[in-house]
């Protein structure tokens, strides 16, 4: 399994709860993982429940069977003057630089810069190995940023690597370059079952391969419990609304009559039953899309109760039955 | 969810005390001239701006609507599939009432040449437009996107071809780059770091600035390292050939900002009645506030309501399973007493409901007292006796037990609704109370995407008029 497993979305996808539940579910029996931020959103405190996430790797939860997750979210600023003060002793010289704005254009102005520095931290963190030689992190699971973004993202370094032709930025973007477009990387794209998402997943994953970066596993989330199933819908449009009536009186709901309470349900309870088929034939159809798309599919279930730390843990177990991690 | 019992859940919602938002006066005030849409992604933000667009359209403006990255259904529906970066007007929208609708999809670096093209000689223009370093600034990194979002709303504002300009805003990774991304290209464009990286080029040697040289050598060395030679030098091309436009850029940005605060913007916030949508948009708010930047209200996209909403899911969960499990309801004992509740189905409803024969093959549509069809009507499902007295007359009755089935199925669609119609509150109700001056508009959500002018026509209504709930049957 690669090593470093990049988790991109539409916005609204739950990419961040992806990938959240992943860096746990690859951290059972005893294994590490660090699981990476790179849009400042803080997305993985909130999910996690903490306080807001320091420009440092430190463990914020426990797994099953004992493993270890850690988190990270890098800011650019402080890993570019990380990274200056590594390579170039530079002491004051970096707050200079800070205060010229030399920081910020790179930054944020300056194309790529910011890129490179993001997803060299995380390969720096891939790369690692303790003093006896192990990986320090044996995943490392990177919450990158949406669908439509994440091939420039990621394929950045290419670009900068052209742009600055010399140097370690240059040295670096190769360098990064070789773990992203090696088995040691997936990428894998989150989606809902709705039009639009599905689009952009299946453009997104085209611009991936056409970047010849390594496409994962795609996997559709807030999957809605099948509550009629086709053969269900086939008897509604059927059922007389008499029948309903009747059985629903049966159930304790009140009068069948007309104007009965039970009676009265009908209407929105056969109207709710119609824009669930609306909605169910949506999804097959887009369930067939992502089925073409020949890419291994998952699905995770929408959580009744909405995200929290249980309904994470929650996702990592069905992420584990479905031997994704 | 919390077992509240229907009749709180339901005057909960009628009581909600957010303020409502009138779109329809919004948009017809010939006061308003730009109407931006920012919210988080995935919530709806290009659906909310093209719909409001073909509405103002529709009630007698003449507007563009500018569009950041449309999905390509809609955009179709609006014919600007086409990038060139210039407004097209759409065709098939009811113009009786003598208004147009312009779109187009803005095309950044279309719109970064047009402005080096507009305020350079050819000469000059052809140097940038070639320079490397341009090259991958205007073909998109992060906050270019933004920047020519509001330098194109900019544009089309002071060409004054159009009553109001309706703005999305570009899914950034937080919603709130594109307020920050004209400043800060601005600050760096006209900055003391562009200066540093001129110096080279201009000062040449000086005596005079030898100072200045030093810190200067040391900056371009550090970054000459860092970036590699060849692109410092880019950028200093590119710096020096940008040289006369730096004013322009900080004039603009500063032109657009103050634009954004003027009385004729309005700001709307678009959301999903989620946490984290609504968290930003809580966000979203303050910011707006913090800046003096106009906020019209919150769009609440994709809102579920029910027309059975006083039947609380902890009912219909009790009735499905009633009704799924009749070895708990069969028992002769239950209907006895049953039988005569005046609310109740029995041999008195059959006469006057033409529709019962035709339920499917039951022999229960003209034998009232069956056994599984008249369990314990109007009762408490707790109240029901012992359930080890099943008869075994449930098997003949199978036609009946598929509607049953089918029945209960449908009872608990209706408690998943519920459930989510609470969870909707919640957010909701949370949003409300940090910020009870916020007017709100629900949407009521659809089955599908949008992608033809009459479904956004149908947007535009849902905008318009306050979510009403379906007629409540008790009423």
């Amino acid at each position: 399994m690669s090593r470093l497993q990049v988790v991109s979305g539409k916005g609204g996808t739950g990419k961040t709860t992806v990938a959240a539940a992943l860096a746990l579910a690859l951290a059972t029996e005893g294994k590490r993982t660090l699981l990476v931020e790179v849009e400042g959103r803080q997305g993985i405190a909130q999910l996690f429940e903490t306080e807001a996430l320091p420009y440092e790797e430190r463990k914020i939860a426990v797994a099953p069977g004992g493993g270890e997750v850690y988190a990270l979210a890098i800011d650019p600023e402080l890993a570019l003057l990380d990274y200056l003060q590594m390579f170039y002793k530079l002491g004051g010289a970096g707050r200079a630089l800070k205060k010229l704005g030399a920081i910020d254009f790179a930054t944020t102005i300056a194309p790529g810069v910011r890129d490179v520095l993001l997803t060299g931290k995380a390969c720096e963190a891939v790369r690692r190995k303790d003093r006896r030689g192990r990986y320090a992190y044996d995943y490392v699971i990177m919450d990158a940023p949406p669908t439509g973004r994440v091939t420039r993202f990621l394929n950045v370094n290419d670009e900068v690597a052209g742009l600055a032709r010399i140097g370690p930025i240059h040295n670096q973007a190769q360098a990064v370059m070789r773990v992203l477009k090696s088995r040691e990387t997936a990428v894998h794209l989150v989606t809902l079952l709705e039009e639009m998402p599905v689009q952009e997943t299946a453009d997104g994953i085209a611009e991936l391969r056409s970047a010849k970066l390594p496409v994962g596993r795609v996997i559709v989330n807030m999957v809605r419990p099948e509550i009629l199933d086709a053969a269900d819908l086939d008897l509604v449009r059927e059922l007389p609304r008499s029948a309903l009536a009747r059985s629903l009186s049966a159930a304790g709901l009140g009068g069948a009559r007309r104007g009965g309470h039970a009676e009265k349900l009908v209407d929105p309870l056969l109207e709710q039953a119609g824009e669930y088929a609306a909605r169910y034939a949506l999804e097959q159809e887009q369930r067939s899309v992502l089925g073409h798309l020949d890419l291994p599919l998952h699905e995770l279930p929408l959580l009744a109760e909405g995200m929290d730390l249980a309904g994470l843990y929650e996702l990592a177990t069905e992420l584990r039955k479905q031997g994704i991690a | 969810m919390s077992p509240e019992p229907a009749h709180a859940q339901d005057s909960g919602r009628r009581l909600s005390p957010a303020r409502v938002l009138a779109v329809d006066p919004l948009l017809d005030d010939p006061r308003t001239r730009i109407v931006v849409c920012c919210g988080s992604g995935g919530v709806g933000k290009t659906t909310t701006a093209a719909a409001l667009g073909l509405r103002a359209a529709e009630r007698g403006r003449k507007v563009v609507v500018l569009t950041i990255d449309p999905a390509r259904r809609l955009a179709q529906s609006m014919g600007i599939d086409s990038l060139d970066n210039t407004p097209r007007r759409v065709k098939g929208i009811d113009d009786s009432a003598g208004g147009e609708l312009h779109a187009m999809m803005l095309d950044m670096k279309r719109t970064f040449d047009e402005i080096v093209e507009a305020h350079a000689d050819p000469e000059r223009a052809a140097a940038i437009l070639g320079n490397p370093f341009y090259q991958s600034l205007s073909a998109g990194f992060a906050g270019t996107q933004e920047y020519m979002a509001m330098e194109k709303l900019g544009q089309l504002r002071s060409r004054d071809e159009w009553d109001l300009i309706v703005v999305d805003t570009p899914p950034s990774r937080s919603a709130l780059d594109f307020l920050d991304a004209p400043k800060r290209l601005g600050s760096f464009l006209d900055g003391k770091l562009i200066r540093v990286l001129l110096a080279p080029a201009k000062v040449g040697g000086r005596a005079g600035m030898k100072f200045l040289n030093v810190g200067m050598s040391m900056m371009t060395g550090v970054l000459g390292k860092v970036l590699g030679g060849q692109f410092l030098k880019d950028v200093q091309t590119f710096v020096a050939a940008m040289d006369s436009m730096f004013g322009g850029f900080r004039t603009r940005a500063d032109a657009t900002y103050k634009l954004l605060q003027a009385p004729g913007t309005a700001f709307l916030v678009v959301a999903a009645p989620e946490r984290d949508a609504l968290r930003e948009a809580a966000y979203f708010v303050e910011r707006l506030a913090a800046e003096d930047m106009p906020l019209a209200g919150l769009v609440l996209n994709r809102v579920h309501g029910s027309g059975a909403a006083h039947l609380s899911a902890e009912r219909a969960l009790a009735a499905a399973e009633n009704l799924e499990d009749p070895g708990i309801v069969d028992q002769d004992d239950g209907k006895a007493g049953l039988r005569n509740s005046p609310d109740t189905y029995g041999s008195s409803a059959s006469p006057d409901d033409p529709a019962a024969p035709g339920r499917p093959h039951g022999p229960k549509g003209t034998e009232t007292p069956s056994a599984d069809q008249d369990p314990s009507a109007d009762q408490d499902p707790s109240t029901a006796p012992d359930p080890s007295a099943n008869t075994p007359e449930d098997t003949p009755a199978d036609p009946d037990r598929s509607v049953d089935r089918l029945t209960a199925h449908l009872l608990r669609l209706h408690a998943d609704r519920m459930h989510l119609l609470a969870r909707e509150q919640r957010t909701r109700d949370r949003f409300t109370a940090l910020h009870p001056e916020v007017a709100v508009t629900e949407v009521a959500a659809l089955p599908g995407d949008v992608h033809d002018l009459a479904g956004l026509r149908d947007i535009g209504d849902r905008l318009a008029t306050p979510r009403q709930e379906l007629p409540d049957p008790a009423e």
